[in-house]
């Protein structure tokens, strides 16, 4: 080296540069600030995400517990009974400080204007037209636990908070609710209500189905075979006899729970408001009632418990803000497995041939730019989508092809489970393609040769050693598209999610699995709840509840395919690779 | 670089007596716009062991992978002159390329055992064939382990994954599964270049025995190594084939000068 630079530069040799490091590094060099920075953004972000988990579990663990029942005087002597639900400061109107009491007017202007007042559930929307009441704290002029106040929860009009004046037993008069045969009564008329709703949703919806069935077998008829065939009167004469035969079934039902609920009209309770005002109710009407003030711990649990239970496995009541979420547990999930069913195969496949076989070159670089780029699409425009393509053209179609008969009640023409599960396919799609891309660029040159010299074919190749390597990574993409879709709701609204479906999208009559049908989602269900009902107080814990059950769902699901991906990489990568 | 510089190529090859398996008649490959091979002219005697040594670029590994066409993957490939194995052309466009490979074994300088058990390593190419008869199947397996002098080994844990073998017993598992298509030729990409040397002389001794039932085709960049294990030794610099002969009188008295200044470690 030294001689070339001297036979370079042609002159005698110049004094060599000396460069004299620095002995120590300063900070910027050694890192440390930067350091600092990284894990300064990490717990900020940890913080965030901890700190909202902390709050929905709080806030959703708690609702369901029973809370006891404060009776408060007010300074005008009007009584209000109900469940705290949240206190606050707030400044007071001028028009109220003026009508208030010189003593009262002296401790607001100490506090600069402000007070505190609380927020009680008073239930008994039916009797006072509102849920809840605000009590200004020198408002209060005395508050009481009495232990004979009941919470009643019942299956119309939201909870009923009072006492319980007198139980009728079918002639036999009670005055005090707790003993044992009321509990036995309130057994039997749940029963009794839940055969009604069998009778209704199975027995008497089997009736009408089949009725349908057969109305849609003359329209298939005279489709087939013209409106004025032989073939058309023989099926209509044949139906009509078989419709008589059901109708008779279908008015024996009928008879059967009118019987019912007329026996239920024989056991009444007698509820009186904490205002004095009284109202009559069946005792099957009663979800649940308890003394909230004179509760044990091991009963408080049990109701707790039996809450949770009726939550996750009962049908929504009172549009959406009481009662349980199963169908939308029931659509959720079906639809994230539909979606992975859909997605995995979809987007596999695509990746494969973009890296396996597709000629690199700009072309498949300008279609793998595309393929990201979908993923940034807001979600809102597959939602547009999956309703013009999926549910009009290609529902409609399927409907003329082979639903002709019920036409024009859309079958698959319409939102439903399937349109919904592909649209959200093809929404998490680019995340499977691209995920799946690098588990394929992954796979070591040394496997494909190896294989490749032993006489396999490409396609061998791909099947029997690149894709069982690969198969890691690609649950990965699969994992990431799930937590994807399950996030959605924009696009759902458009395409098949419903506020109430009437039935689920998997039940026991064939063929067990309705794609056609529209369906409930959690996501939607917190929209719904807490914005869209009449009572958005009321369906707030609803909203926190319902986003502790998604948010768990979500992480049941992710670790699934996590210990799926873990045993595949045990598998297959593992070694010394 | 003319091509003057170089010496004609010299050979005195040492006959097999099984004629020649396979013929490299003046082979020419590009990457791209760079030549890595020059008119490559060998005859590969069937039966005997053949290395391929040189420095490093000097285009052996490129030739043997040239054999078996592993270099068809690589984009902006180009080649001209033939190859040639038993009367039957490596190149042309109508070569049926899984059949030719399914003639060759072949094994790399990394063992490269698949991440199945190691009844399924060795039987691959027959899967790969649809062979599925279990009983054939194990049969083979246990043939191609004997061969390769693995049987011993793993004789009691074959349907335990391959991962979990040594270094030097995965390579020796890689020959199993390269002899049990029951190839003609064996193709050896340096073999031993990841492996410590007791598990070197294994395979050195495994070579040995394979030899006069294959036809050995072995890369290496340790001269000692072919002196040991070969008959015939090319010697290659530059994309050339420099001189071609029997290994022990290359070794004792090279005919051309860069061949000597190679194996005294003059350059290199």
């Amino acid at each position: 080296m030294t001689q070339t630079t001297t036979a370079a530069s042609g002159a005698a040799p110049t004094k060599p540069v000396v460069i004299r490091r620095q002995a120590r590094s300063d900070l910027s060099a050694r890192g440390e600030p930067f350091v600092w920075l990284m894990g300064a953004a990490l717990v900020i972000g940890l913080t965030m995400i901890l700190g909202f988990l902390a709050f929905v579990i709080y806030v959703g663990a708690l609702t369901f517990w029973p809370s006891p029942i404060e009776v408060v005087t007010r300074a005008d002597g009007r009584v209000v009974a109900g469940e705290v639900f949240r206190a606050e400061r707030y400044r007071v109107p001028e028009e109220v400080v003026a009508a208030a009491s010189d003593d009262v007017k002296a401790k607001i202007a100490t506090d600069l204007g402000f007070a505190d007042r609380t927020l009680y559930r008073v239930g008994n929307y039916d009797i006072f037209g509102e849920d809840f009441v605000w009590v200004s704290e020198f408002d209060k002029k005395s508050v009481a636990f009495p232990r004979d106040i009941y919470m009643i929860e019942r299956v119309e009009w939201g909870p009923f908070i009072g006492r319980i004046k007198e139980i009728d037993l079918a002639g036999t008069k009670i005055a005090d609710p707790s003993g044992a045969k009321v509990a036995a009564a309130h057994k039997a008329a749940e029963a009794r209500r839940k055969e009604i709703e069998r009778i209704d949703k199975v027995d008497i919806a089997g009736v009408n189905h089949e009725i349908e069935e057969l109305r849609l077998k003359v329209r298939r008829g005279e489709l087939d075979y013209g409106a004025d065939s032989a073939e058309a009167a023989a099926t209509k004469a044949d139906v009509a006899k078989r419709t008589e035969a059901l109708q008779v079934r279908y008015e024996a039902l009928g008879r059967k729970v009118a019987a019912l609920r007329q026996t239920d009209e024989t056991y009444v309770a007698t509820l009186e408001a904490i205002d004095g005002q009284t109202k009559t109710l069946p005792v099957s009407r009663f979800m649940r009632l308890y003394r909230a003030n004179d509760l044990s711990s091991e009963e408080k649990f049990w109701i707790y418990g039996s809450r949770w239970a009726e939550f996750i496995t009962g049908p929504p009541r009172e549009a959406n803000t009481e009662g349980g979420v199963f169908p939308a547990l029931v659509g959720t999930l079906t639809m994230m497995v539909l979606l992975s069913l859909a997605v995995a195969p979809f987007g596999v496949v695509t990746a494969l041939y973009l890296r396996e076989y597709a000629k690199q070159g700009p072309l498949v670089s300008f279609i793998r730019i595309c393929v990201n780029n979908l993923a940034g699409v807001p979600s809102i425009v597959y939602g547009v989508f999956g309703l013009g393509f999926f549910c009009y053209i290609v529902g409609g179609s399927v409907d003329q092809i082979f639903f002709p008969e019920k036409l024009p009640t859309p079958t698959f023409g319409s939102g439903g489970m399937l349109w919904a599960s592909l649209t959200l396919a093809l929404l998490t799609v680019p995340v499977v393609i691209v995920a799946t891309e690098e588990a394929l660029a992954a796979v070591p040159r040394t496997m494909r040769e190896g294989s490749l010299a032993c006489g396999a074919s490409k396609w061998q190749t791909i099947w029997r050693i690149v894709l069982p390597r690969a198969a890691p990574g690609i649950m990965t993409g699969l994992i990431l598209a799930m937590a994807r879709g399950a996030g959605e709701v924009a696009p759902l609204m458009i395409v098949g999610v419903v506020k109430l479906a009437p039935e689920l999208p998997v039940d026991f009559t064939f063929p067990f699995v309705h794609f056609e049908r529209s369906f409930m989602h959690l996501g939607f269900h917190i929209y719904d709840v807490g914005f869209q009902s009449r009572n958005s107080e009321a369906g707030r814990p609803m909203v926190f509840v319902t986003t502790l059950l998604l948010i768990s769902l979500v992480l049941m699901l992710n670790a699934f395919a996590i210990y799926v991906r873990n045993s595949l990489k045990r598998t297959y990568q593992t070694g010394q690779f | 670089m003319a091509d003057s510089s170089f010496a004609p190529t010299a050979y005195h090859v040492r006959e097999g007596g099984q004629g020649i398996s396979l013929k490299v008649e003046s082979y020419s490959l590009w990457y791209g716009a760079a030549q890595a091979l020059w008119n490559v002219d060998m005859d590969v005697q069937k039966g005997l062991c053949t290395a391929l040594i040189g420095p490093s670029g000097c285009g052996k590994s490129t030739l043997l992978r040239s054999m078996n066409r592993m270099n068809d993957l690589i984009d902006g490939l180009r080649t001209q002159g033939q190859m040639v194995i038993d009367g039957e052309p490596i190149y042309g466009s109508r070569i049926d390329v899984i059949a030719l490979r399914k003639r060759m074994g072949m094994v790399f300088q990394k063992p490269n055992p698949f991440p199945m058990s190691i009844t399924e390593n060795v039987i691959y190419p027959l899967r790969v064939d649809g062979v599925t008869d279990r009983k054939l199947l194990a049969e083979a397996a246990e043939a191609a382990l004997r061969g390769a002098a693995l049987w011993d080994e793993v004789k009691s844990r074959l349907n335990e994954s391959a991962l979990g073998l040594s270094g030097g017993q995965q390579q020796r598992l890689c020959i199993a599964r390269a002899i049990a298509g029951n190839p003609e030729v064996l193709l050896m990409d340096e073999p031993c270049s990841a492996l410590d040397p007791i598990a070197t002389a294994k395979i050195e001794e495994l070579i040995d025995e394979l030899k006069g039932r294959y036809t050995i085709i072995i890369v290496t960049h340790n001269m000692q190594q072919a002196a040991r294990v070969a008959d015939n030794t090319a010697f290659m610099y530059l994309g050339r084939l420099i001189e071609y002969g029997d290994t022990k009188a290359m070794f004792e008295k090279p005919l051309v000068k860069r061949t000597e200044d190679y194996l005294t470690g003059r350059f290199g």
